[in-house]
């Protein structure tokens, strides 16, 4: 336990460096620029003391459970003796021997993306947008859909060792030609929606996987192939997004076409 | 309590669905028992419980404020004030961003192990906090391309694709190693702190500005704070 008081002092001070600028900047400006008092202080005061204890258990918690759980799930999915079964684990694995890695990436993709409350908020104003062409739900789906399938691609990228900026390049190519056809109102939200799926929580998790992805796998670096799914997990929402507001116009005009 | 409990069910939510797949994949897949499963116990209610108090404090102080001012900037009319406060708050809300913080840390111990930078800790501090500096300066630097594109009312389309050229360029020059990790901060800046903020003025703005329609061009600034990041940290890289 007292290992535990001294890491969360020492934790509280990088903190307390971490939180400084956003607090100099509001007040800052609320005082110097806009000349206006701050109201509620003490109310204030105390919020800024609950970022700071709650930002540095967070950081702790991270570093005792989910960088272990995702370079765990890493180190277990990736072991021969699983891969194989036990006693037979002769040859080297190759990328289709993996597929447990890519089911495990698209479930957790899927499932941190649908329950991502900052998406719900994105759909409902979609939703609007289109004039209910578009679903809540279908929308929710349609970008679950899109992180899941980048986790996958960006597994497979790491497995297979191929350079990331390939399929990056090429999800832009679609991303452009996409823009070109999708109806106007949704681009800046389809472009939006690919960063909100990756929450506070999924990140970590997903950078430590894919650090102990790169360590397992034969012949992977993690510094130069460790990184990168974060990038395909926000690409890919995009390219879904669109896709999905193409598909929902078009048979919202087919169905006023055939009455 | 009551204003407590919400945030609190909030990141448990956020949480559970991976600790389901997680448990689903250990349990049936792998039947294995997870090692030290009392200490990640006790790491995951950190988690929660940081998360929850981390978001309270933000909704009691800084969210209302941050609110309150984007608002008030969009309505004074001072273009600079408005650009100068845009980036200063593109900035803050980066430098404090907790994911950012964590991946941090991971890149500065993974940079050191692959002998890209001296094993010190002073040397892998260093490397992190160049790396949070480059990023939320990047983020600075979107959320004024993004107000500006606001003011004028720019197709979100040219400025994103002229993003997406950048970030090939980078690539051509960067050294390999930082790609991934430049690529990533793209999509980790964008979480906790900045995108309730960052909305607030956009949507504020677009809402104050006559012949802006809130719904489409207050939005895409997101979008500009997780392309600039890519080509900032590669340019990092190859400074450093």
């Amino acid at each position: 336990m007292n290992g535990h008081l001294q890491l969360i002092l020492d934790t509280l001070g990088g903190t307390l460096r971490d939180v400084l600028p956003i607090a100099v900047v509001i007040f800052g400006f609320q005082l110097f620029v806009l000349r206006q008092r701050i109201p509620h202080l003490k109310q204030v005061l105390t919020g800024f003391v609950y970022v700071l204890i709650g930002l540095s258990l967070f950081l702790i918690g991270l570093q005792e459970a989910l960088f272990p759980l995702g370079s765990l799930m890493a180190q277990q999915l990736t072991d021969p003796a699983f891969i194989f079964g036990a006693g037979k684990a002769t040859a080297t694995p190759q990328w289709h021997d993996y597929l447990w890695v890519y089911a495990f990436g698209a479930a957790v993709g899927f499932a941190a993306a649908i329950a991502e409350p900052a998406l719900m908020a994105v759909s409902l104003k979609a939703h609007a947008v289109s004039g209910g062409a578009i679903g809540v739900l279908g929308l929710r789906v349609a970008v679950a859909l899109g992180a899941a399938f980048g986790i996958v691609l960006g597994t497979f990228r790491l497995v297979t060792g191929t350079p990331l900026h390939y399929y990056i390049i090429a999800a832009y190519v679609i991303v452009i030609i996409q823009t070109l056809f999708a109806p106007r109102a949704i681009v800046p939200l389809a472009y939006d929606s690919g960063g909100v799926t990756t929450s506070t929580v999924t990140v970590p998790l997903v950078t430590a996987l894919g650090l102990g992805l790169a360590t397992q796998v034969p012949g992977r670096d993690p510094l130069l192939d460790g990184f990168g799914l974060i990038a395909t997990t926000c690409l890919f929402p995009i390219i879904s997004v669109m896709g999905y507001a193409q598909i929902s116009e078009w048979r919202a005009r087919r169905a006023r076409h055939l009455p | 309590m009551q204003p407590f409990l919400r945030p609190l069910w909030d990141s448990i939510r956020d949480l559970l669905p991976i600790i389901l797949v997680i448990g689903f994949f250990q349990l049936v897949v792998l039947q294995q028992p997870i090692p030290e499963f009392g200490r990640i116990l006790i790491g995951v209610l950190f988690v929660v419980l940081g998360l929850a108090l981390f978001v309270r404090g933000l909704q009691m102080g800084l969210f209302p404020i941050g609110e309150n001012m984007a608002h008030a900037f969009a309505r004074k009319g001072s273009v600079l004030w408005l650009l100068a406060f845009a980036f200063a708050l593109g900035f803050g809300t980066t430098i404090a961003e907790p994911a950012l913080i964590a991946v941090g840390n991971e890149a500065a111990r993974v940079a050191a192990a692959g002998g890209m930078i001296a094993d010190t800790d002073e040397s892998r501090q260093s490397y992190a906090s160049g790396l949070r500096l480059t990023v939320a300066l990047s983020v600075g630097c979107a959320i004024v391309i993004g107000v500006l594109r606001i003011l004028k009312g720019w197709p979100i389309q040219y400025l994103i694709i002229g993003g997406y050229l950048g970030v090939v360029i980078m690539t051509m020059f960067a050294p390999p190693e930082i790609i991934g990790i430049a690529y990533d901060s793209g999509g980790v800046t964008t979480s906790t702190i900045t995108v309730p903020l960052v909305t607030a003025l956009g949507v504020g703005l677009a809402s104050s500005i006559k012949g802006r329609n809130p719904m489409t061009d207050g939005f895409g600034l997101i979008a500009f704070a997780s392309l600039t990041p890519m080509i900032f940290v590669m340019g990092y890289g190859m400074a450093i």
